[in-house]
């Protein structure tokens, strides 16, 4: 780590990229060591191939009403059906095809959402790092009133004033959440700032611009990994919330949560149809957290 | 230490007036609210309403308007039920209470003794299968949680009753589904920050005056571990009501996150204001105590 402090800018890219190089693989080392994460790996694979590949594997049309197998239980249950793995709904939809089609909308949301709340955030947080003063107070103020908001509250009330939809949900759920890479990014800045090499690349005359782009942010980027991993499996779980709560992405396309939702109602005659969405969630985020705590362990040298 | 109170309450009254504005937009972005309210009028009575009820003013009038109404607790009436918004959420709100107490009060129960045992043997048995909970807590949508314990409890044992809140029996599943939200965040917290201070100087001092385990960890461990834990603790709060609004639609409980769930499916945005208004200042004031505890506990900030 001592290498990164070199006192020349030229010396300073190259120790900062040489470090991070290394640092890099010893992270990726830790990381398929450890079963856990690897197992987290394997399943969020699954769920990302099954994702992308949905039409194809999806064994029936998830929207495809047969209401003569209306209530199907899973094929080990007596009364179950072999074309219908994890049974049907009340309309006699297939769980296992509208859980493959539901994982599209999770892994969506999940990803878009963190990467409006990582540019809203980030920018936020090396603005507030760097220029201090002024723009710091404004900038924490506008932290310190975001996070006094239930945060499921207040995109529950913004998703559903503005209609859900899709797009809504991402921007909502992006725009209530970055106030934890604001004030990482911004911790790191101010702790950075100070440090030898970007006064050196300063007194080299190297532009404002410059330093922050290219000496502070790269710093930044391995606690702006893990968290946003991290979050992934918060907006996931959000997103599942917000569909349960009834403003989730519409009727036309199924979701867990929305599937949940309807599963609640007929709790106590097919106890399929809210357990199977419910374990697809749990397996999801179960493994993006898996995955993002060993990232966390790899990458932060203050845990090793 | 009068001049960080000043800040403080500055800094206090900022953000009640961000929050104000934050409840003001979503109004404003639901379109137009006079349609909303008479759906059916022509629009010669809109226009009418619209002009009466100051829609037409400028944002900021409208703003200011606002602001003064909220922090005297005037949030109109509601669209549907015609009284005003405000006595709705209060009149449900010793229902959330008593829920989060409940809640709070199993967490804490169960992760400050598991969390402490796990962080003095860390490693063991107990320590690892707290964090394999924690892990899967963490990954469980609270309302999944809810309807499976509802499918253990009250669908296949007939043990509790399915939903409602009519009677102590009827309390326990809604309590017990927003302990398991909550527990395994605050089992973290009391593990990572008991962690923290127990290989300190102090404690080994402790430990070499020959006092027993217990007092050591009583005394000296767990009283400075508390600062931290006090103020994860209070911020997580809006955490908690938001899992509170979740597990209250999951088990048809009459208090505010029904309220508002319901307030929104009727797009009766006063009520949705109000409410998010005022749990938005539960969460403003827990933070303002814990800052207040935090200056008077912290000896490094009573002298600045």
């Amino acid at each position: 780590m001592a290498i990164r402090t070199l006192p020349t800018a030229d010396g300073v890219d190259l120790a900062a990229g040489r470090g991070r190089g290394a640092e890099r693989s010893r992270a990726w080392r830790k990381l398929t060591r450890n079963p856990l994460a690897l197992l987290g790996g394997v399943i969020l694979a699954v769920v990302i191939g099954a994702a992308v590949a949905a039409p194809w594997v999806a064994p029936h049309d998830p929207a495809k009403q047969t209401l003569i197998r209306r209530f199907t239980p899973p094929v080990w249950a007596a009364g179950g059906h072999a074309s219908h793995l994890l049974g049907t709904d009340q309309v006699g939809r297939d769980i296992l095809s509208r859980m493959i089609h539901g994982a599209r909308i999770s892994l969506i949301v999940g990803v878009l959402a963190v990467v409006v709340s990582v540019i809203v955030g980030v920018s936020l947080g090396l603005l507030s790092g760097f220029r201090g003063g002024r723009v710091d107070v404004v900038i924490m103020t506008i932290v310190d009133i975001t996070l006094s908001f239930p945060q499921l509250l207040l995109a529950l009330a913004f998703v559903a004033a503005l209609g859900p939809s899709l797009v809504t949900i991402i921007v909502v759920l992006g725009l209530t959440g970055w106030e934890r890479y604001a004030r990482v990014v911004r911790a790191e800045v101010l702790a950075l700032r100070e440090k030898d090499f970007v006064e050196a690349a300063r007194a080299m005359g190297v532009s404002a611009t410059r330093v922050l782009f290219r000496h502070l942010l790269p710093n930044t980027f391995s606690s702006i990994i893990v968290l946003s991993t991290l979050q992934v499996a918060q907006a996931i779980l959000q997103e599942a919330a917000l569909s349960f709560l009834g403003v989730g992405s519409g009727r036309a396309y199924p979701t867990w949560g929305q599937m949940i939702a309807l599963g609640r109602d007929f709790v106590s005659v097919a106890w399929w149809l809210p357990t199977f969405p419910g374990l697809a969630i749990l397996l999801t985020v179960l493994a993006i957290n898996l995955v993002g705590d060993r990232l966390r362990d790899a990458l932060d040298p203050r845990t090793t | 230490m009068t001049a960080v109170l000043v800040r403080r309450i500055i800094r206090l009254l900022v953000v009640v007036a961000g929050v104000s504005l934050v409840t003001f937009s979503i109004l404003q972005v639901s379109g137009d609210p006079v349609a909303l309210m008479m759906p059916e009028a022509p629009e010669s009575d809109r226009v009418v309403l619209r002009e009466r009820m100051g829609f037409n003013d400028p944002l900021l009038v409208q703003f200011g308007r606002f602001l003064g109404d909220s922090v005297r607790g005037e949030f109109g009436q509601s669209f549907y039920h015609r009284v005003p918004a405000l006595d709705l959420v209060l009149e449900r709100m010793p229902t959330t209470l008593l829920l989060t107490v409940l809640a709070m009060g199993l967490a804490v129960a169960i992760s400050l003794p598991v969390g402490i045992v796990s962080a003095i043997r860390r490693n063991s048995a107990l320590d690892q299968a707290a964090t394999v909970g924690v892990f899967l807590g963490q990954s469980m949508p609270v309302f999944w949680t809810g309807i499976m314990l509802m499918l253990l409890f009250a669908v296949q044992w007939r043990l509790l009753p399915v939903s409602g809140w009519e009677s102590w029996a009827a309390v326990i599943l809604p309590a017990l589904t927003l302990g398991t939200f909550s527990t395994p965040l605050l089992l973290r917290i009391v593990r990572s920050s008991m962690l923290d201070v127990i290989n300190l100087d102090y404690v080994r001092t402790a430990r070499a005056k020959g006092l027993s385990e217990w007092l050591v960890i009583c005394r000296h461990a767990l009283r400075n571990a508390a600062l931290p834990l006090v103020t994860v603790a209070g911020l997580q709060f809006g955490l908690l009501l938001g899992g509170a609004v979740i597990t209250e639609t999951v088990f048809a409980v009459p208090g505010v996150g029904r309220l508002i769930v319901d307030a929104i499916r009727q797009l009766d945005f006063p009520v949705v204001q109000a409410a998010v208004f005022f749990l938005a200042m539960i969460v403003v004031t827990a933070n303002f105590l814990v800052d207040m505890l935090y200056i008077v506990l912290n000896p490094q900030i009573r002298i600045r």
